[in-house]
Parts: C-alpha cells; sequence; structure tokens
C-alpha cells in the first residue's frame, strides 16, 4: 500500500530518527521521494505527511516553496541556465534563448521526449564559469550555444549516464547529516 | 472551580487598582504619554485595547496565537537602544515601557504596509461581499496613504477556487494573514488548508482533490479580514448595511453557542459566532452556522453552490405553513380554529377511553423554555397526563441528568482530568469539542477516554479504553477501584491485556486527583457522559455515571444530550416524573397544584414505553397501573425517523388512536398524522433556552414565521382552551415571569435580570440573583474588536441585551418571587440538591454475553445526518453520508469481506445491506453503523427479505433515512449483529 520503496521507506524512517520533531524531516523526505519519482506525487506527499505527522496540505504547503522540489512531471534531466549578474554579463541570456530554441521549448518546459526539462536559474554560485549551467544539480561548466547542443545530445545518447543520475537523486540526504 | 478563570472580571478599560502595593501581575507602562497598567504576559496590542486605543491590525486574532506576519499592528517602543517599530501583537508588556502608537515613524509604517497590501488587492469593493463590514476596507480608511503609487498589472486568478461545499476562495483579494490556515491546524485541529506556492504567488490551498471539509470551516469565512474567503451560502445574496442583526443563541446542539442572526427581507442571510468567553469563544460549528437555511424553507435540489441567488422571504418548500387535517385519508389545509378542534376532539376521546394518561406527549427538545413550560403544563396541568418526554429514547434518565452535580463548560476544560464516556464529541456536541480540544493539547487537562472507537482527541488522550456496548459499568468499576477488569470482561476480544495498559494508566490518573483527604476524591474531575451507541440502552452508561458519581464524590458532570433545548425541556417538566424547576413530581405535588391546579398522579412512561404500549406490545404493560398509551401528541418530534427502533415506531404510529404533528418541517411523520399543527421555529420567536451547562440565555427574534405557524406556547394556549383548560398564559414576558415565580431551579430568572446586562452570557440556574456576588462573579466580557469577528458589529443590535458598561445590573425588586399567595406550601427540593442522594440508585448492572458469531452494534450519531434541519437546508443536505458498515479487519477477514464490499447485517429486528469498510480501529466483535443516516441506493433491495421485522415493518425501505434503525430492538439493552458477505 506504501507509495514509497521499502528502501526509500527505510531511509525515510531513519532520517526522521535523526531530528528531535519528526516534522523537521520534511524537505529531507520530499528529495527523497523526488528521488524515487523524479518529482514529488501527490500519493508520495501523502506518504510523507503520514510519516512525519503533519497534513498532506502541509506537505504542498511546504513543497510548493522550494524550485529543487518539483509538483509536477519533469523530464530525465532538468537543465537549470542561469541569468543571473555574471552569467548575464557573459551570455547567459543568449545561451536561454539558443536552448529554447534548439529544444524547441520554452522555460519551464519538457521536450516531447521526455529527456529534458529547461529551467532558468537565479545564481547557481558558479560565477566563475559564467554562463553557468548545471543539469540535475550537477555543474557541467561554462557552456556555448554549441556546447551546449552537444550536451544535451550527450544527454539523450546516454553518454554521461555515468556522472549525472536521473532527476530527483541528490547526495545530501543520503549523507549521514547529524548521526556522525 | 479555579478561581483564575471564572472570576477575571476587572471590567472597564484598564483602570489603575488605586493605591497600596503594587500587584505583581501587573506591569506599568507609558502608552502615548498615558501612564496605564498592563497584566503582565500579555501583548502590548491588547493591553492597549484595554486602555482603550485601538492598534490596527490583520493577522492578530484574539483568540489565536499570535504570529506578527501582517506588520499592520507596528508601533514604536522606547528601550534602552532608542526606538524601534515592533509588531504590538507580538511583544510583551514590560514594566517601564513607553509605547506610541501614534508617532510619525508608526504612522509611515502604516502608510507603508497598508501601500504594499494594496499593491495586489484587487480593490473590487463594489462587488465583494466584505464590502461594508471589511477590515482592510475599514483600516486603510483610518490609517492608509489615501493613493498608491502602483500602475502596474495587478494578479489574476481564476475566481472562485472551491475549497468545499461551504466555503470558495478568491485568491486575489487574499492578504496572506494566515488567520485561516492557523484556525484550521490551531483550533480545529486539521490542517486542511495552508499556504502554497511563494512570493506574489502564494495562494492558500487544499491539497489537490481533496476538500476543506473540517466541521468547523465557515470559522475561516468568517475571520478572514477581506474577502477572500466566502460561504457559498451568503455569497451574493446581501450587502453588509441591508442586514438586520439580533443576538442570539444557536439551538442546533445543546452547547449553545452565541450568535449574530442576520436578515434581510424577512429572510435569514446570515449567522455569525460571538465571543462568549463562558461558552463559544466566536467560534461555531458549521451546521450551527449554516443550518439557518431549513428556516427559509427552500427547494433542496443539489444544494452545490452555483452562484445562484436566491430569492427573497421563505419559499415554503420544505415548510410547513398552514394546519392540516386528514380528511378521507389525505392531509388538508383547514383554519387554525378547525384543527384545534379536530385535534382536541381526538385527544378528548383517547382520554375518554383510558383516562388522561391515553395521552402520550412525545418531543419538545427543541423549544424554547416558555415554550417548553406551556407544553408541560398543558400535558400536566390540563391534560392530567405524565407520559412526557422530550428525549426519543435516544438520551438519558432525566432524573440522573439532574440529580449529578453538573459542571460548567469552563470546569471541563480548566479539569484536572476529564473523563469522556460518550459518543464522539466532535459529532455531537462540536464546539465543546473545540474547547476540550484547547485544553487537552496545551496539557491543562488530562483526557481519559472510554469509547468504542478512537477519535480525534484520542492521539492526545492519556488514556484510550476500547468499549463494547453494555461493558461501561464493568470498566467504570475497575477504573475507580484496581484497574483490574472483572472476570467477565477477560473476555473482552480486544483482549484483557490492550486495554489494561490504558485502564491502569487512568486508574493511577484518577487516584492521584484530590488525594488529599481534605479535598475529597475525584475534586477537578469532569466526566462527560453520553450515549455510546443508539443500538445500546441507556442502562449501561447511567451504571457507569453512578458508580462513578459515588467513588468519585467531587468529581461533576456533562452531560452529551445533544438536542437543542433538551436540558431546558427537561427543566421545564417535558420528562415523566418531573415538574417545572427541576422538581419530582412527588416532591412539586402541593407547590404545582396551588398554582395550576391539579398535577398527574402518578409517574408516566417513557417514549419507548409509550411507543410500546401505542404498538399493543403486552410486555410492557405487565405490573404497569398505567392504561395503555392510545392518541399521540408529537411536538416538533418524529419517532419514525429519530427513534432508534424503526420498526417499534412504525407499529407504534400505525396501532395509534390518534397522532397530532406539530412541527415547522415536512417529514414523515407530518405526512401521516391525523392533525398537523404548524409552529414557528428558531429565530420566529424570542425565548430563552438553556444549554448543556444549565445556562439560560436569550433567544432572538428575526423573521416572521411563514403563513400562518404560531409559536409553540401560542398553540399549547389555544389547544388548552379548546380541550376545556385554560393555560392562563398571554405571553413569552408572561410565562417567563411565571416560570421565574414558580420552578424552584429558575426562581428570580425573570424577564428583567435576563435582559440585564450581567446576564448578557447567560446565567446558569439555579443561582440567587439577590446575591450581589453572583451579579459580580462574570466573565470579563471582551471589548468588541471589529477586526476579530468582522460582521457582528457592523450592523445594528435589534433587541439585543443592552451592552454591558452602559448601565448597572438592574434591582429585581419589583420581580421578587411573589410567593405569598401559595405561602403555606414551601418551595419544593430542587432534585440533586443534596449531594448525599446522588450514588443512590447503583443497581448492580448486568450485560448480556456476547456470542462468538455476533458483532456487538454500535449506531453512532454524526453530524450531518438526515434530521429534518439538515435535510432541509440545501449546502448541508449534500454533506450527508450513506450508511456503512465498519468493522475490524479481524471480522471482515473472516468473511472475505473487503471494503467496498456489500454485506448483509441480520438482527432479531431485520436485515440491511450496506458496505463494508475494514477499519483497524473499530475493535474486535464491533460493528459500527452511523445513526440517521440514508440507505445508499446502490445496495440493491433492502430490508424486504423476510427476516425477522416486527409486525408492522412497511415495504417502502428505499425511503427509509434512518438505516441501522431497522436493526435495533429498543428494549434490549444490547443489539447483536450476524454478518454475512454478498
Ligand atoms: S484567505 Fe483570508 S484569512 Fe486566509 S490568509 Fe487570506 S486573507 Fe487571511
Ligand atoms: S456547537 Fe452546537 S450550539 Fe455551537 S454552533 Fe454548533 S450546533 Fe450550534
Ligand atoms: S550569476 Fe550565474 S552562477 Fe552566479
Ligand atoms: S503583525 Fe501584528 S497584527 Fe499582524
Amino acid at each position: 500500500m506504501n507509495h514509497l520503496s521499502p528502501e526509500i521507506r527505510a531511509r525515510a524512517l531513519e532520517i526522521v530518527a535523526l531530528y528531535p520533531d519528526a516534522r523537521s524531516a520534511l524537505v529531507p523526505l520530499c528529495h527523497l521521494a523526488q528521488e524515487q519519482d523524479g518529482w514529488l506525487r501527490p500519493e508520495a506527499m501523502e506518504e510523507i505527511a503520514q510519516i512525519v505527522g503533519v497534513t498532506p496540505a502541509e506537505v504542498r504547503g511546504t513543497a510548493s516553496f522550494y524550485d529543487m522540489i518539483h509538483l509536477e512531471p519533469v523530464g530525465k534531466y532538468v537543465i537549470s541556465i542561469c541569468t543571473n549578474i555574471a552569467c548575464l554579463l557573459r551570455g547567459g541570456e543568449d545561451l536561454l534563448n539558443h536552448a529554447q530554441s534548439s529544444l524547441g521549448i520554452g522555460v519551464g518546459a519538457t521536450t516531447s521526449d521526455g529527456m529534458v526539462t529547461l529551467e532558468e536559474a537565479e545564481c547557481l554560485a558558479d560565477c566563475g564559469r559564467a554562463p553557468c549551467v548545471q543539469v540535475n544539480h550537477r555543474y557541467v561548466g561554462s557552456q556555448t550555444p554549441e556546447s551546449f547542443d552537444s550536451l544535451v545530445e550527450k544527454l539523450r545518447t546516454g553518454e554521461l549516464s555515468d556522472s549525472i543520475p536521473p532527476h530527483g537523486t541528490l547526495i545530501r540526504v543520503r549523507r549521514n547529516v547529524g548521526s556522525r | 472551580m479555579p478561581e483564575e478563570t471564572q472570576t477575571r472580571n476587572d471590567s472597564d478599560h484598564g483602570e489603575s487598582h488605586g493605591e497600596g502595593a503594587p500587584d505583581p501581575g501587573e506591569v506599568t507602562m507609558t502608552l502615548d504619554g498615558r501612564t496605564i497598567s498592563a497584566r503582565r504576559g500579555e501583548v502590548v496590542i491588547k493591553a492597549a485595547e484595554r486602555a482603550g486605543t485601538y492598534i490596527p491590525r490583520f493577522c492578530y486574532h484574539p483568540r489565536m496565537k499570535s504570529v506578527g506576519v501582517c506588520r499592520m499592528c507596528l508601533v514604536e517602543v522606547s528601550g534602552p537602544r532608542g526606538s524601534t517599530l515592533q509588531p504590538s501583537c507580538y511583544v510583551e508588556v514590560a514594566d517601564g515601557m513607553e509605547v506610541s502608537t501614534k508617532s510619525e515613524k508608526v504612522k509611515k509604517a502604516q502608510d507603508g504596509v497598508l501601500e504594499f497590501l494594496l499593491v495586489n488587492h484587487p480593490l473590487d469593493c463594489p462587488v465583494c461581499d466584505k464590502g461594508g463590514e471589511c477590515p482592510l476596507q475599514d483600516q486603510t480608511l483610518a490609517y492608509g496613504p489615501g493613493e498608491s503609487r502602483f500602475i502596474e498589472e495587478k494578479r489574476h486568478f481564476e475566481k472562485p477556487v472551491v475549497l468545499s461545499d461551504l466555503v470558495l476562495l478568491d485568491r486575489e483579494r487574499c492578504i496572506q494573514c494566515s488567520r485561516c490556515t492557523r484556525f484550521a491546524s490551531e483550533v480545529a485541529g486539521e490542517a486542511q488548508i495552508d499556504f502554497a506556492g511563494r512570493g506574489e504567488q502564494v495562494e492558500v490551498a487544499a491539497f489537490p482533490d481533496t476538500k476543506f471539509t473540517s466541521y468547523f470551516s465557515g470559522n475561516t469565512v468568517q475571520i478572514c479580514p477581506v474577502g477572500a474567503l466566502t460561504a457559498s451560502p451568503y455569497r451574493f445574496s446581501a450587502r453588509p448595511w441591508d442586514l438586520d442583526q439580533v443576538e442570539s443563541t444557536c439551538t442546533t446542539c445543546s452547547v449553545g453557542c452565541r450568535v449574530a442572526v442576520q436578515s434581510s427581507l424577512n429572510r435569514l442571510t446570515r449567522i455569525l459566532g460571538i465571543d462568549s468567553e463562558p461558552v463559544n469563544h466566536g467560534w461555531l460549528c458549521d451546521k450551527g452556522r449554516f443550518v439557518f437555511e431549513s428556516v427559509n424553507g427552500d427547494e433542496v435540489s443539489g444544494g452545490r453552490y452555483e452562484g445562484e441567488v436566491r430569492e427573497t422571504g421563505s419559499n415554503l418548500a420544505t415548510r410547513i405553513s398552514e394546519p392540516l387535517v386528514k380528511k378521507d385519508g389525505t392531509l388538508v389545509p383547514v383554519s387554525w380554529n378547525e384543527a384545534l378542534r379536530v385535534a382536541a376532539k381526538g385527544l378528548l376521546k383517547a382520554k375518554e377511553a383510558g383516562g388522561p394518561e391515553a395521552i402520550g406527549v412525545i418531543g419538545g427538545a427543541r423549544l424554547t423554555n416558555e415554550s417548553a413550560y406551556a407544553w408541560a403544563k398543558l400535558a400536566k396541568g390540563v391534560i392530567g397526563t405524565d407520559s412526557v418526554d422530550a428525549q426519543i429514547g435516544d438520551g438519558l434518565s432525566s432524573e440522573l441528568v439532574l440529580s449529578l452535580p453538573r459542571a460548567t463548560i469552563d470546569e471541563a476544560s480548566n479539569a484536572e482530568v476529564v473523563v469522556t464516556l460518550c459518543g464522539d464529541i466532535r459529532e455531537e456536541l462540536p464546539v465543546l469539542f473545540l474547547r476540550l480540544r484547547e485544553s487537552v493539547v496545551a496539557h491543562k487537562t488530562s483526557l481519559i477516554e472510554i469509547a468504542p472507537c478512537p477519535t480525534e482527541l484520542t492521539k492526545f488522550a492519556e488514556a484510550f479504553i476500547a468499549i463494547r456496548p453494555g461493558d461501561a459499568p464493568a470498566i467504570a468499576g475497575a477504573l475507580t477501584r484496581d484497574g483490574r477488569l472483572d472476570a467477565a470482561l477477560s473476555n473482552h476480544p480486544e483482549g484483557a491485556a490492550a486495554s489494561a495498559d490504558a485502564l491502569g494508566i487512568a486508574t493511577r490518573l484518577l487516584a492521584s486527583t484530590g488525594t488529599d483527604k481534605e479535598r475529597g476524591r475525584g475534586r477537578r474531575v469532569v466526566v462527560v457522559v453520553g450515549r455510546q451507541s443508539m443500538a445500546e440502552g441507556s442502562a449501561p452508561v447511567e451504571e457507569a455515571a453512578r458508580i462513578l458519581a459515588r467513588e468519585l464524590p467531587e468529581a461533576k458532570f456533562l452531560f452529551a444530550l445533544r438536542r437543542g433545548n433538551v436540558f431546558g425541556a427537561i427543566d421545564m417538566g417535558l420528562a415523566p416524573g418531573l415538574l417545572p424547576g427541576r422538581v419530582e413530581l412527588d416532591a412539586g405535588r402541593r407547590w404545582f397544584e396551588a398554582a395550576w391546579g391539579a398535577v398527574p398522579d402518578r409517574r408516566g412512561r417513557d417514549t419507548t414505553s409509550m411507543l410500546m404500549s401505542l404498538s399493543g406490545d403486552e410486555s410492557i404493560e405487565e405490573g404497569n397501573e398505567i392504561s395503555p398509551t392510545r392518541a399521540l401528541l408529537a411536538i416538533g418530534a418524529d419517532p419514525l425517523s429519530d427513534f432508534p427502533d424503526r420498526a417499534l415506531a412504525v407499529a407504534a404510529i400505525d396501532r395509534a388512536e390518534f397522532v397530532v404533528a406539530v412541527t415547522g418541517h415536512r417529514g414523515e411523520l407530518a405526512s401521516i398524522a391525523d392533525v398537523v399543527l404548524p409552529v414557528a421555529v428558531s429565530h420566529e420567536r424570542p425565548g430563552t433556552t438553556t444549554n448543556i451547562e444549565g445556562r439560560v440565555t436569550r433567544l432572538g427574534h428575526k423573521v416572521v414565521a411563514p403563513g400562518h405557524a404560531w409559536p409553540d406556547w401560542m398553540i399549547a394556549s389555544e389547544l388548552a382552551g379548546s380541550l376545556g383548560g385554560d393555560l392562563d398564559v398571554d405571553s413569552v414576558e408572561g410565562i417567563r415571569n411565571e416560570i421565574a415565580n414558580l420552578a424552584p431551579a429558575y426562581l428570580g430568572l425573570s424577564n428583567e435580570v435576563m435582559s440585564s446586562s450581567w446576564a448578557r452570557d447567560g446565567v446558569v440556574v439555579p443561582i440567587d440573583v439577590n446575591d450581589e456576588s453572583v451579579r459580580s462573579n462574570r466573565h470579563e466580557v471582551l471589548l468588541v474588536d471589529p477586526v476579530a469577528l468582522p460582521g457582528v458589529d457592523s450592523v445594528e443590535r435589534q433587541g439585543a441585551p443592552p451592552r454591558v458598561g452602559s448601565a448597572g445590573p438592574p434591582v429585581a425588586e419589583s420581580e421578587e418571587p411573589r410567593r405569598d399567595a401559595r405561602d403555606p406550601v414551601e418551595v419544593p427540593q430542587i432534585v440533586g440538591r443534596d449531594r448525599r442522594d446522588n450514588s443512590s440508585g447503583v443497581t448492580g448492572f448486568q450485560t448480556p454475553p456476547a456470542d462468538s458469531y455476533s458483532l456487538r452494534l454500535v449506531a453512532q450519531r454524526c453530524l450531518y445526518d438526515s434530521s429534518s434541519a439538515v435535510a432541509s437546508s440545501p449546502s448541508l443536505s449534500t454533506l450527508v453520508s450513506f450508511a456503512r458498515v465498519r468493522a475490524n479487519g479481524y471480522d471482515l477477514d473472516r468473511l472475505g469481506v473487503k471494503t467496498g464490499d456489500l454485506v448483509k447485517l441480520r438482527s432479531a429486528r431485520g436485515s440491511l445491506v450496506l458496505e463494508a469498510h475494514v477499519d483497524s480501529q473499530v475493535p474486535r466483535g464491533v460493528a459500527v453503523v452511523g445513526f440517521n443516516l440514508p440507505l445508499a441506493a446502490s445496495n440493491g433491495s433492502n430490508g424486504s427479505n423476510g427476516s425477522g421485522g416486527a409486525g408492522g415493518a412497511r415495504d417502502d425501505e428505499d425511503g427509509v433515512i434512518n438505516a441501522v434503525s431497522m436493526l435495533i430492538d429498543a428494549s434490549s439493552v444490547v443489539n447483536d449483529v450476524r454478518m454475512e458477505s454478498l
């Protein structure tokens, strides 16, 4: 009956145990559920609500605050292009425009093959390599329109699947935060 | 009870306490240059308010925790590091604090906050329901900048979001004060709504595909400081300045919440909660808030919000507005004269044949006290029958209710331990649930719950003891003894062990309260007693209550009887063996004979006994000196739908020689009675009512009853005339004064007293009105805060009691009870005044054992049931669910039944096909079905499958609105059913 897989659920319960108040584990659990499904499904929110002792409406309320938690399906790869000041000066906006036309989708949309979702991001804290691009929250370094196209190509063919896991996988919730 | 809460009463605007040593609970501070004193620990906004300075606010609500999110209440506070702007709803007062609420800095902050709030506010006031009573409008006018610099496009949202059938949200108007979301989580305890999104996209939202179904959702509409939340019954139906208002009391259940009743063009439009410190704190349940629709009598169609605007006045689709008399088998409209003549003739015929006792009177628990008194006087004084019962076989013995010491709601919520031995309080007495929840969650009170299934309070309970029907006396015994169950209960299907832990905890808890010998055992314990199941007789819980009263002699009780004025009806003598003013028949005989001329010779029948007698059941007549009941006078009660045992009710009504139905609503009984007399219902007549605590409050008269409907007391008086008697009453005020002079527990409670300012929150009877301390021992009346309860004070009061502070308490000299005329007779003793007689009547009750193939039936009350008031309220009628059966997986697995399957329940009385639901919270061996819920049409043929079915069961079970009543035998203490899979 559980939506979360036994392995994910077991990890969730471990995380809950790290906090004095179960509710504090809400956000890490959202990330865990996103690792399973790629996005935060309503069924997952209901289960998280039950695990941490709040209502589903409260889980959604919290989750909807964060850009890194997706309440709607996204592609296997979420590409974030920064258009904040440093990246803007180094062509971030041009890159975003290029990405939109080469992928054939607008910001926030997903390609029809379900592989790529495009996001416009604020400063991603890698201004030294502007214009900065992330795929599934992994830095892929400074990009030009040309390199961007080949990046997408490599994502599609699976060439990068070793270094970039599917959307939702975060290292952080896997670490034993606080239990050391 | 705790003095702190009962007697907080420093009345007026925070005047300082004169000279002498400084009160440690007080601080002295400066407010706008004035020196004021404030209570330590309170927030600045409140201290200022008591000192007469209003600070604008949106998110602050006096009944919820401060969050300081809107910043409207910024004030300048000087401290050691200079002066800063601080939210006055969040900062506590301190000695020597200097606060300025009107400085330039504050003014600028207020301008800024309002300009920001209006940036995204649509300002569609002309079409907004809140326009005219809107805190945002009012405070912008009073404190705002006058103009805005915002010229950009505002937010647009699709509107409205249907949060539930009752509550709609227009997101663009929301100012994110979080009052609604905090109410849902903090007060109601179910956060079905929360903020979603971020920045300017923040919106209040329910979880996708779920609704805001809380029983208290209407409160969010009332406290929303803008027009973002609207209630579907009111939306677009009126403008606030067109509304008339009168203060009244909700009589939908016996909690008796204070309300403002508003109408336009003789049509009720809205009910709002008024903040009454001892009762409802401003909150209402949705049933109490929206059931007024039944008064308007609109057609009940789909009921859901369709944006339609309803007509004016009452359109009578569900009301009865003319007297009806049966002619050739059909009811036809006639004049009052004719109806009364026919009614009197039928009743007299029964009286001739069988004496006055041949007439039975059922009902009267939804009337005013004055009307209840008039009916009691008619029945007991004029007709001479004591077979009178306001409870319909679904309550508790009236004598028990009167004989045990009664708690107030405040006492319950301040008790050390509350024991609940009753149905689900949230379903039956919703605002009492809120009051208890508040103190249990705050750990002010420890809760011991004894119930067939867990409730919303269980997770906060110190101990939850699962109970099957019939087990209450054994559990009460164990609780007050050593926490060990009798051998008889060791076969409890949950295993004695499961409950044993809880029992142990509960027993220790009870033993530790009031261990001090001086204080007495059970001191500061309040027990809530009520029927847990309509399929269980009242004997087990009554017995348990007596045991608890005997073993915890200092404990106090609240009785979970649901009908609006059932306590007033009992107090007015609408119960067998009782006379008005809480007096037993024999004790009051001389006193009332002197006043009324006559009273019945002996105790009469209760409802169950009347119906059994009517149905020709010989067993009830055995050893009974009273002659059989032949005719029935039903006052606003319909045994066909309300009585727990349908077959018995049907047989009784079929065989009754004559039936008079006095009712305001159409219903099954009113369609087959011999005479139907139309009455004015709630809000259509003035009077007083008595709540669960024994608190008497005034009822407002807001709209005119439809057609030829009369108030009950008038019908009783005219009927008395037609029967050759005379009630000698001519007005509500006259009756009230008669009660005040005659009914012992109500002595002195005259018109003048009831309309005095000190009685505004009601008077708990019995009182001594001439005792000065009674008057001063009143609750603090909160200053009117227009932003706490917007809408309540934006229109004028009519006929409402004068405001507190405008006049001193009236001196009741001219109203001294005029006892001299009857003087040789002493005022009779009130039942329960003497604590020693409380435990009498512990009878050593035994529960029949359950057989292992049967399930013990529990028929639980639900808030939204098929009662005529809900059924004729278009917005509520859609919330009634179908009857289904819940049982433990252990019992259902044995039959191979899963959730959603149809099963047949078979009792000695009949059978029913219901949908089954696996519910691990239901103890083994128990089947739970909601009481007074209709059958789903999809369940196929029902009931007529032959078995059981005591005489008279009809073929038309499809129309049955109280399905489970077809399984219940009211004469049996417990009812067992067999379940079969289909
Ligand atoms: S809907 Fe009303 S009560 Fe709720 S947050 Fe918005 S303004 Fe406040
Ligand atoms: S709790 Fe009872 S009295 Fe209060 S609003 Fe609800 S129905 Fe009315
Ligand atoms: S501005 Fe783009 S990464 Fe900082
Ligand atoms: S911040 Fe004080 S009232 Fe909102």
